[in-house]
């Protein structure tokens, strides 16, 4: 998991993502990619832009905690446009369990990872919020 | 950087800290010979995705400019190496060594009788924690067990004496806990709380598992301690109440378990017939002030007793953090009563003076930074945001921990103290042959791995 691939000419759709300071990165993607992994292979941090981060040479990826099995909520973004939501198939319930779990739940959250590009989602728009605040998430062993 | 632990809050850490410092260094210790922490030793044998987050790990630690300092724990046991031997050598230190010890509930029979767990020692044990690894639960004496406290560690608990033992044998759970568990007599589980539904700690992910669960049954719960009307609340605790009033599928039930809010245990009593055995748990109901719906409301003792007959009960009210052995001579603050290391909220330790003075050098991460709550994602947040004030500090050149000769040697600078104290440091590629050696074992069983649940074992395998 985790790899990414530019698409091959004239089969390009796209996606921009933009981050918490309000800069746009606008992507060319393939058909079945999902945004956690497209975040991955472009450097882009789903929890807040930042850049020179070479670790051994490499780009430096986003950690979605659980690489993508919707088991963290690491990879939340916001949908901009509320028709473009509409055409997302529908999030399962175990999507809805970490997005209740997820800092600042809009209306249009989703989690990345569950997210595949689609001909009809060509152009579609996501917002990353910012992850530092998410500390009151969830509560691990607190007293009942 | 010399990071102590090495769950998620250390690793997230290390890994932000050398992207973003050129040509940094981290040095992490860790007291077993095996890294990862909680995901590791907490995280359910049943919840494999959740433990993805050490492929992450595993890409920092290939770094060369990580070393793993395995098996050598900080303090000052004997077998333990000195924070003091540490501070000449680094730069900075990070505090990332969890919640090593749990809370408990300080009422009469709880260290005497027999039957009586702490969840910590239970998941402790069926996820190969060598500190448990003779613990040796007794699941065949009754079919009711008391799990007191309702977060989702309690949820695991239940989950694991309720499900099925086919499930987990294709886990990481230990033969042993296996052995054990197909042996179990339990089969009603009755989670126990002090406030109502709309307080709990649980999420909803760990309640849908439960009622997921094909044999085993949801008893409804009281309906007064739920809104009528659910449209109103906010979406998570709407989403859980669904869930809640919806209950379990089950169709054939073999098992049960239950919710039962607003019961304060007072005792732990002796059964009639073996003095030394728990036979029930008194509780004393409580009411919701200033009602049931609201989520900060406190729980008030009626003074009206129950009795919950039980053989088998698992105290799962939280862990908790202490101080290393020489905080206070090294003038390093803790504060007892929240369990966690004064900092100013990004990591940065401080004195609580009044003035929040920053201790340089000094920060921390996870669990001892922010108390014992919190998933792996919001600890994920957490040591982001502790290692952009490392990279913070060291970008603006404010003061560090004085090296020697100016030159932080890091771990050659500390080996030479650990050696003469004959401790055996287990580094990343011994690791690795550890876990080769657990995934060959696991194989054989068609699990994901065997673990090696005592810390000889672990290190014969490098001999
Ligand atoms: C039972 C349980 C189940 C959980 N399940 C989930 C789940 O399903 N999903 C999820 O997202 N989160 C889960 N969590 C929460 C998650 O495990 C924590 O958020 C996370 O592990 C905290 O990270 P940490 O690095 O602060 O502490 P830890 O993971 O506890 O790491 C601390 C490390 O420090 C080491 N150490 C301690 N003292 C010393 C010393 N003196 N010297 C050297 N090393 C030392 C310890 O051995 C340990 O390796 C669970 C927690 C528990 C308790
Ligand atoms: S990466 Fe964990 S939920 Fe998407």
């Amino acid at each position: 998991h985790g790899h990414w691939e530019p698409p091959k000419d004239g089969e390009e759709i796209y996606v921009t993502f933009i981050d918490k300071d309000g800069d746009e990165h606008k992507i060319a993607v393939n058909k079945g990619d999902n945004l956690l992994t497209i975040a991955q292979g472009n450097d882009i941090e789903m929890e807040g832009k930042y850049t020179g981060c070479i670790l051994r040479g490499e780009v430096n990826k986003q950690p979605g905690a659980c690489e993508g099995s919707c088991s963290c909520s690491t990879c939340h973004v916001i949908v901009e446009d509320e028709t473009m939501y509409d055409k997302i198939p529908e999030a399962t319930d175990d999507e809805n369990d970490m997005l209740d779990l997820a800092f600042g739940l809009t209306e249009t959250s989703r989690l990345g990872c569950q997210i595949e590009m689609t001909k009809e989602l060509d152009g579609l728009r996501v917002k990353l919020p910012s992850m530092t605040r998410n500390l009151q998430a969830s509560d691990f062993s607190k007293k009942s | 950087m010399a990071v102590i632990g090495s769950g998620p809050a250390g690793f997230y850490t290390a890994y932000k800290v050398m992207s973003k410092i050129e040509n940094s260094v981290v040095d992490m210790y860790e007291h077993l010979p095996v890294p990862f922490g909680l995901v590791r030793f907490g995280v359910a044998p049943d919840h494999p995705e959740v433990k993805n987050c050490q492929d992450k790990f595993e890409e920092v630690a290939e770094s060369p400019r990580f070393n793993f300092v395995g098996n050598i724990s900080i303090g000052d046991d004997v077998g333990a190496l000195p924070l003091r031997s540490l501070l000449p050598h680094y730069d900075a230190i990070l505090f990332a060594y969890g919640a090593s010890r749990d809370r408990t509930l300080g009422i009469p029979g709880e260290d005497t009788l027999k039957g009586i767990y702490s969840a910590r020692a239970f998941v402790g044990w069926y996820n190969g924690l060598p500190e448990y690894s003779d613990l040796a639960p007794d699941l065949t004496l009754g079919e009711e067990a008391v799990v007191v406290g309702q977060g989702n560690v309690a949820l695991d608990v239940t989950r694991i004496l309720l499900q099925d033992t086919s499930v987990l044998k294709s886990t990481d759970i230990t033969e042993n806990a296996i052995e054990t568990l197909q042996k179990s007599k339990v089969r009603r589980v009755r989670v126990v709380g002090r406030r109502g539904p709309m307080q709990a700690a649980f999420t909803i992910k760990e309640i849908r598992e439960l009622m997921n669960l094909p044999s085993v049954e949801f008893e409804p719960v009281n309906g007064s301690l739920i809104p009528e009307d659910l449209k109103g609340l906010p979406r998570p605790s709407r989403r859980i109440m669904e869930v809640i009033k919806k209950g379990s599928k089950a169709t054939e039930p073999t098992k049960k378990w239950s919710l039962d809010f607003c019961l304060s245990p007072k005792a732990f009593d002796a059964s009639p017939t073996i003095h030394s055995q728990l036979g029930s748990v008194s509780f004393e109901k409580t009411t919701l002030n200033p009602d049931p719906f609201d989520p900060n409301a406190r729980a008030i003792g009626t003074s009206q007793m129950v009795d919950i007959s039980s053989s088998l009960a698992f105290r799962s009210i939280g862990y908790k953090s202490e101080p290393l052995a020489e905080f206070s001579e090294l003038n390093i603050p803790f504060n007892d009563k929240s369990g966690t290391i004064p900092n100013d909220h990004l990591g940065r330790v401080v004195n609580e003076d009044g003035l929040v003075t920053p201790l340089k050098g000094m920060y921390c991460a996870g669990w001892v930074k922010r108390g014992p709550t919190g998933v792996i994602a919001s600890t994920m947040a957490d040591a982001f945001q502790t290692a952009d004030s490392v990279a913070e500090d060291w970008h603006s050149h404010a003061a560090f921990l004085n090296s020697v000769d100016n030159e932080a040697l890091g771990w050659d600078g500390v080996k030479q103290e650990a050696e003469k104290k004959g401790l055996r440091r287990v580094s990343w590629q011994d690791w690795k042959r550890i876990d080769a050696e657990e995934r060959r074992r696991g194989s054989a069983q068609g699990k994901e791995r065997e673990k090696f649940t005592k810390v000889e074992d672990m290190l014969a395998v490098l001999d």
